[in-house]
């Protein structure tokens, strides 16, 4: 896009946006309580993601944030400035609706308008076509939103929004509606507006490569409780719960006992059925008892016959290779080993394809610095997501 | 005919009769009985009222006896005796249809938004808005002059309270008039605003909210706007039969300063057997009535809202 630089969105009045901070949130809707106990600090001028399954509750902390509901419980502020109990209409924050909710009766300059006209702001035809620069639908400014394709009006949601400068700007899952390649396209375009102008972003999702590419921080979100909260690579390498490791990408979980602690070398010892495995003390969350040991597929690699492992990997086996999947950049295996479930192995195509067939027996090595430990009391499928359920 | 075979027509071209010409001929044959219906019951008349509204007095001939002819003398000898009638009916229509709006809007929105989701309350209150038609419209009307009349509840009432001075009465005014082609026709009011508020979706007054408009202005902006459409349908439903109506104006007003336009060519009509007079208030009627609402429909641009 080169009709941004222009424009003096982000550039001439930018207010760098305003920290947002939770503290003790709760919501509840008769029995039901969709956020629990809920303490969050997002800095200014970052691109936060709260990111989970349906139901989670991160689509209610939103609107508690706009001001569409008000918490149970628990006091929300934004630049320091307490704002609970206060109305949708008095706060500077702005939504882009999962519906994009776009005034049907009006053009799409007018529907940009509309907040602007509220507030009195100055030069507010010269902010309307400033905004509908930044989103390349300048010259669509006399169309109803009706006329105009999925993306177009999510992009107008977006200058609706934007337009405004608010202190803070909240997306209710904008791009759910939009097709994969067009939905790529805008993620980037987001990013690249927020870092323009400079705005508190905070993005709702239940995509979590989205959240990934994205967001500075992300939160992942169950049951109305924060998970975990980091930037998107700590939380993919060092999963804290059962439920990130395999909400946030793939991860081969097995359950397993401490049974030995080297203390000097930092590590801990892990009878998985019969094998050691060790895991680094410092990315294990408990040091002693049941826990879940894991590796992401990517990290793992297949060794076929007498192959030897790496020196210090832990190695898993044998099992056998059940699938193989050839996905151009990569291969994705699934081994079966007896007792202890199914593991996915990703194996970069450096060589040309599949190089190992279905029903080959293997085993599973990979390096002890990626392993991780999780608390042996959870489910070793929390969070899986069925790819049939995605919506 | 099967699908195969209509789609090797249309793709092939050569059958006898397009699919096209076709599915024209089916259209006229669903018009047909509405197309016949309308010939027979409303075309015709309207041509036969038309004719009648320029006969002319049978020389030396009995009363009510008229013979053709083209004379348009008789709307200016008619308007120029009864234009006031003409005028009042349409300020009584017009106080009706603002009454209907002022009290039909609010039931409409609490109906259609604030009853959202609760579906045995809407239709109950939808039950409540249209059960007065279970009873026939004179029932009703004469049930209003009971109400209004001089020993009735409300006048007694409004004269303890000095609203009304001690000798004024109710029935035979304007106001009773005005308060009965209200009543009649509120439903027709209520019911288009009730469809076009339930259509509307609560999300964009969410985003009103967000956009910084306090909840009236919210209503202005948003909610009005796209209401209009209700607005326009049930301002015109209560206008037009209003400014024909005769019932309300002899039932409870009676008085000359009361009389409407339906009621003056009733008499014309039945009573003094003067049918060149009544066809052409009724033409003029007609037409003033077309140009009204021809106009308020193109003021009020409703058509590129839906």
């Amino acid at each position: 896009m080169t009709s941004t630089s222009t424009a003096p969105a982000g550039t001439a009045d930018a207010t760098g946006g305003a920290a947002l901070e939770l503290t003790g949130v709760t919501k509840a809707f008769g029995q039901f309580v969709a956020v629990d106990d809920l303490t969050l600090a997002v800095p200014s001028g970052s691109f936060f993601a709260l990111l989970g399954p349906s139901g989670c509750g991160k689509t209610t902390t939103l609107r508690m944030v706009a001001g569409l509901e008000q918490p149970s419980a628990g006091t929300i502020t934004l630049g320091g400035q307490d704002v609970t109990g206060t109305r949708a209409h008095q706060r500077p924050v702005n939504t882009v609706f999962q519906s994009y909710a776009l005034f049907p009766h009006l053009t799409v300059g007018e529907n940009v308008a509309f907040g602007l006209k509220r507030s009195r702001a100055k030069d507010v035809a010269a902010r309307v076509a400033d905004g509908l620069d930044l989103v390349e639908l300048g010259h669509l400014a006399d169309r109803k939103p009706s006329q105009l394709s999925g993306g177009q009006q999510q992009r107008v949601a977006l200058a609706r929004a934007l337009v405004n400068r608010p202190a803070l700007l909240l997306l209710d899952e904008p791009l759910g509606a939009l097709d994969l390649k067009l939905r790529r396209q805008m993620q980037l375009e987001l990013k690249r507006i927020q870092t323009e102008v400079g705005l508190t972003f905070v993005h709702v999702t239940h995509d979590q490569e989205e959240a990934m590419t994205m967001a500075d921080t992300v939160a992942v979100m169950n049951h109305g409780r924060i998970e975990q909260l980091g930037s998107p690579a700590d939380l993919y390498e060092l999963p804290r719960t059962a439920f990130v490791a395999n909400f946030l990408g793939q991860s081969n979980l097995v359950a397993g006992t401490v049974t030995e602690r080297l203390t000097k070398r930092g590590l801990l010892g892990v009878d998985v059925r019969g094998t050691r495995v060790l895991v680094p003390t410092e990315r294990a969350v408990s040091s002693d008892g049941a826990v879940l040991v894991g590796a992401r597929p990517e990290k793992m690699r297949l060794l076929v016959g007498d192959q030897a492992p790496g020196r210090g990997d832990n190695v898993l086996g044998p099992g056998t290779v059940t699938d193989v999947s050839f996905m151009g950049v990569s291969t994705q295996y699934q081994v079966e080993i007896p007792g202890l479930g199914t593991f996915g192995v990703f194996a970069q195509n450096l060589l040309g394809g599949a190089t190992v067939t279905v029903g080959t027996s293997v085993r599973l090595a990979w390096a002890v610095d990626f392993t991780f430990g999780l608390d042996g009391a959870q489910a070793r499928d929390d969070g899986a997501v069925d790819l049939d359920d995605e919506p | 005919m099967s699908i195969t075979a209509a789609l090797g027509d249309s793709v092939a071209g050569v059958s006898a009769e397009p699919p096209r010409r076709r599915a024209r001929r089916a259209h006229l044959f669903l018009l047909g009985p509405g197309v016949v219906y309308l010939l027979l019951f409303f075309v015709v008349p309207v041509g036969a009222l038309l004719a009648t509204s320029l006969y002319v007095p049978v020389p030396g001939g009995d009363v009510g006896e008229y013979q053709p002819a083209f004379h348009w003398q008789n709307y200016v000898d008619s308007l120029t005796q009864f234009w006031p009638a003409l005028l009042r009916s349409f300020w009584f229509a017009f106080l009706a249809t603002v009454a209907a709006l002022v009290i039909g809007y609010p039931m409409a929105y609490v109906i259609a938004v604030r009853a959202r989701g609760r579906r045995l309350l809407q239709g109950l209150l939808l039950v409540l808005v249209v059960a007065p038609f279970f009873t026939s419209f004179i029932l009703r009307t004469i049930a209003w002059k009971q109400i209004l009349a001089d020993d009735a509840f409300v006048v007694t009432a409004l004269h303890f309270l000095h609203l009304l001075p001690a000798d004024a009465r109710l029935t035979a005014t304007p106001f009773a008039v005005v308060s009965g082609l209200t009543y009649n026709f509120l439903p027709f009011m209520v019911l288009p605003i009730f469809a076009a508020l339930e259509r509307l979706d609560s999300r964009l007054l969410e985003a009103g909210a967000d956009l910084y408009a306090s909840p009236a202005t919210t209503f202005r902006t948003v909610t009005w706007p796209l209401s209009m459409p209700g607005v326009v349908a049930g301002t015109l439903l209560v206008f037009i039969p209003a400014a024909g109506d005769y019932v309300n104006a002899s039932l409870l007003g009676n008085n000359t300063n009361t009389t409407m336009i339906g009621q003056v060519i009733d008499a014309r009509f039945f009573k003094v057997l003067d049918y060149p007079t009544a066809a052409s208030l009724s033409v003029v009627l007609m037409v003033a009535i077309l140009v009204l609402v021809g106009v308020y429909v193109r003021r009020s641009g409703t058509e590129d809202l839906l």
